[in-house]
């Protein structure tokens, strides 16, 4: 196991952080920390990036403790925060060749490994780093996490605030850096991303909800789920929640996905069966939470 | 490979000041802006000085000395008094900065004890420009004295009493050269470093630089050689406009006036490192550095207020503000000619504040968030 968390508690002051997270990383997977902001995710990195203490717990990296052997973790992880956290008034290639020093690393080592992202910014080099454009600074930012060959690499909310495209280039970078045998540990609000991830938890209020494949939490989801089209939503929403026949419903995306109590209400004849996604799974653990 | 770290490092942070003109240019253009405010605008303008005189015996030797002060460029005689009462509300509105009292027998006493005086009170609550005044004044009556010696040949004195009001421990009118060196050096290391120590914190780049296996101490120590090298040229800029523009001596020695300021620097670089360990923002860097250096050093510095004068409280609280040690020392070097030895209490005092600094702030740096 390359990452091994056990028990895990932050507080902050009377708020807690993060509360008794647990969870195992084995070599060379992409593990996805998918949860809405707040929910203790950065927290979580940080502690494992040995930047914060936990209250109580350990978490070991590559058999390091975070504690006592952080200055070891240090050498071989790369650490992407969830902001831009590059020198905006250093240009692209002084940006990396900084980082590579603060490595003992240099660009050419290990140039194989950021080749495909960097030739997308090398245009740029001598563009400060301030002045790139969102997608291109998590590109550099990867880059500058990469430049030392990592073991594990951390990614916080790297793709939060960068349009589709960019995204989408973004996770196939991850998946051929998994190739090369990185760990990845990647943390994203989006729900659509959670699927590209080998391993997904869900976290919610500083606890992990579910941990398990994308595939397996999608079947566990407990209820045949159906969806409605259809224009007038906003006003049926309400209508629908007073409807004795549904267990739930909300909006997703352009459509309203529900689950009834027991079969389908027969009179409503729009309504179609969907395949429950990661999203569906997370309102449906969340509300589980709430009720408990 | 170290060596190679430290050396990006301290390349990086020459890159941030070069590439920030607008700092650079305070940082570089402030000590001579404050240098050339404080020597020309403020002390050497002597030129029509409004005076004011009581003369109740209207003697011909008094009267010519009042006509030739009159008649130079550096005094006006506006204000003729009948008594010295008179004299307190002038000064109290600004509108005169001498006053000239006469013996009502002022030439009796010249012609036959052969020395008479003159009071000449000045409004010392600035300092520099009473002395000035009153010297050119003294100057003057010299003058007239010499004639009349030769016109009338008997020997006679005519001593000029100088009374500073309003702040009798007169100080050097040199005294700004030290103060603003002190002042500068605390604000550029202390300010300057602390604040670019914590722009990491808020741009996050130090959570990036913690997580990497730089070593700390590099970072802090990366930061420092920048502001260092500022702070030198920044010095000698002081002292060359000093020397040549104000042509305030340094009559001591210019080695050890060289060595107390390095060693007043590297004071000031690790206070600046002890306040970015304390705070998190560049607001509250900016608010401490201001409060906590500034003021006191401007004020319990013995800068602009002579600290004899101050209560007994604030005497003993001025003994911990650095500047006020620098300050006296970089008088006794440059303007009291001393010799080293006569510094030894500054130069203990400045070591010890250094080592107690950096270990402090050594031991507040966390390598963590």
């Amino acid at each position: 196991m390359k990452i091994k968390v056990s028990h895990l508690t932050k507080a902050y002051g009377t708020t807690d952080a993060l509360q008794d997270i647990s969870f195992q990383v084995p070599d060379g997977q992409i593990f996805g920390i998918i949860g809405p902001d707040g929910a203790g995710k950065t927290t979580l990195f940080r502690i494992l990036a040995t930047l914060l203490l936990p209250n109580s717990g350990t978490a070991t990296i590559a058999g390091f403790d975070t504690i006592k052997d952080y200055k070891k973790i240090r050498n071989i992880i790369g650490y992407m925060p969830g902001r831009f956290s590059l020198y905006q008034d250093l240009s692209v290639i002084e940006n990396l060749e900084l980082f590579a020093t603060a490595y003992h690393s240099n660009i050419r080592e290990n140039y194989h490994l950021i080749k495909d992202i960097y030739q997308q910014i090398e245009p740029f080099n001598d563009r400060m780093a301030g002045k790139l454009s969102g997608g291109m600074k998590q590109k550099l930012a990867l880059c500058c996490a990469l430049i030392h060959k990592p073991e594990v690499l951390f990614l916080d909310e790297p793709t939060t605030g960068v349009d589709a495209v960019s995204r989408k280039e973004f996770w196939e970078m991850l998946r051929k850096l998994k190739d090369q045998g990185i760990t990845i540990l990647v943390s994203t609000p989006y729900m659509d991303e959670a699927s590209l991830c080998d391993c997904i938890a869900l976290i919610q209020n500083g606890t992990f909800l579910h941990i398990d494949t994308p595939g397996k939490i999608i079947d566990s989801f407990p209820k045949r789920l159906y969806a409605i089209e259809g224009d007038q939503r906003t006003q049926n929403l309400q209508q629908l929640r007073n409807n004795p026949y549904i267990d739930s419903v909300y909006l997703y995306g352009d459509r309203m996905h529900l689950t009834f109590k027991e079969d389908p209400d027969p009179h409503l004849p729009e309504v179609v069966l969907v395949t429950p996604s990661v999203e569906d799974c997370f309102i449906w653990l969340m509300k589980k939470d709430s009720y408990e | 490979m170290e060596y190679k770290q430290l050396v990006a490092f301290i390349k990086k942070e020459f890159r941030h000041i070069l590439r920030d003109p607008r700092t650079m240019l305070i940082l570089l253009g402030m000590p001579i802006i404050q240098i050339i405010l404080f020597g020309f605008a403020i002390s050497n303008d002597v030129k029509n000085t409004s005076i004011a005189v009581l003369d109740p015996g209207q003697s011909v030797t008094a009267q010519r000395i009042i006509k030739r002060l009159d008649a130079s460029e550096y005094f006006n005689v506006t204000y003729i008094l009948s008594h010295p009462k008179e004299m307190t509300p002038l000064f109290q509105e600004g509108k005169i900065q001498m006053a000239l009292l006469f013996n009502d027998r002022f030439d009796d006493r010249l012609f036959h004890t052969g020395d008479a005086s003159i009071q000449l009170l000045t409004d010392a609550s600035d300092p520099n420009q009473a002395s000035m005044v009153a010297k050119y004044a003294t100057t003057i009556i010299a003058s007239c004295q010499q004639e009349l010696v030769k016109e009338l040949r008997i020997p006679m004195q005519i001593i000029p009493e100088i009374h500073m009001l309003y702040n009798p421990t007169m100080k050097s009118a040199y005294n700004f050269v030290p103060g603003v060196m002190g002042m500068i050096l605390i604000l550029i290391c202390a300010m300057m470093t602390s604040i670019a120590i914590v722009r990491e914190k808020e741009m996050g780049t130090m959570e990036v630089l913690l997580s990497s296996p730089l070593k700390p101490s590099y970072v802090i120590f990366s930061k420092v050689i920048p502001y260092f090298a500022l702070s030198v040229f920044n010095l000698v800029t002081i002292l060359l406009l000093s020397i040549f523009a104000l042509e305030v001596p340094v009559s001591g020695s210019l080695f050890w006036l060289t060595m107390l300021s390095l060693l007043f620097i590297g004071v000031a670089l690790s206070l600046g490192i002890l306040i970015s360990t304390l705070v998190r923002t560049q607001v509250a860097a900016i608010l401490i550095s201001g409060m906590v250096l500034m003021i006191p050093v401007m004020l319990l510095s013995g800068m602009i207020f002579p600290i004899e004068n101050m209560p007994l409280i604030l005497q003993y609280l001025s003994n911990i503000v650095p500047a006020k040690w620098y300050i006296r020392a970089v008088k006794l070097f440059m303007i009291q000619g001393a010799s080293a030895k006569y510094a030894i209490k500054e130069f203990a005092v400045l070591s010890v504040m250094l080592v107690v600094l950096i270990f402090i702030s050594l031991k507040k740096f966390k390598d963590r968030l």
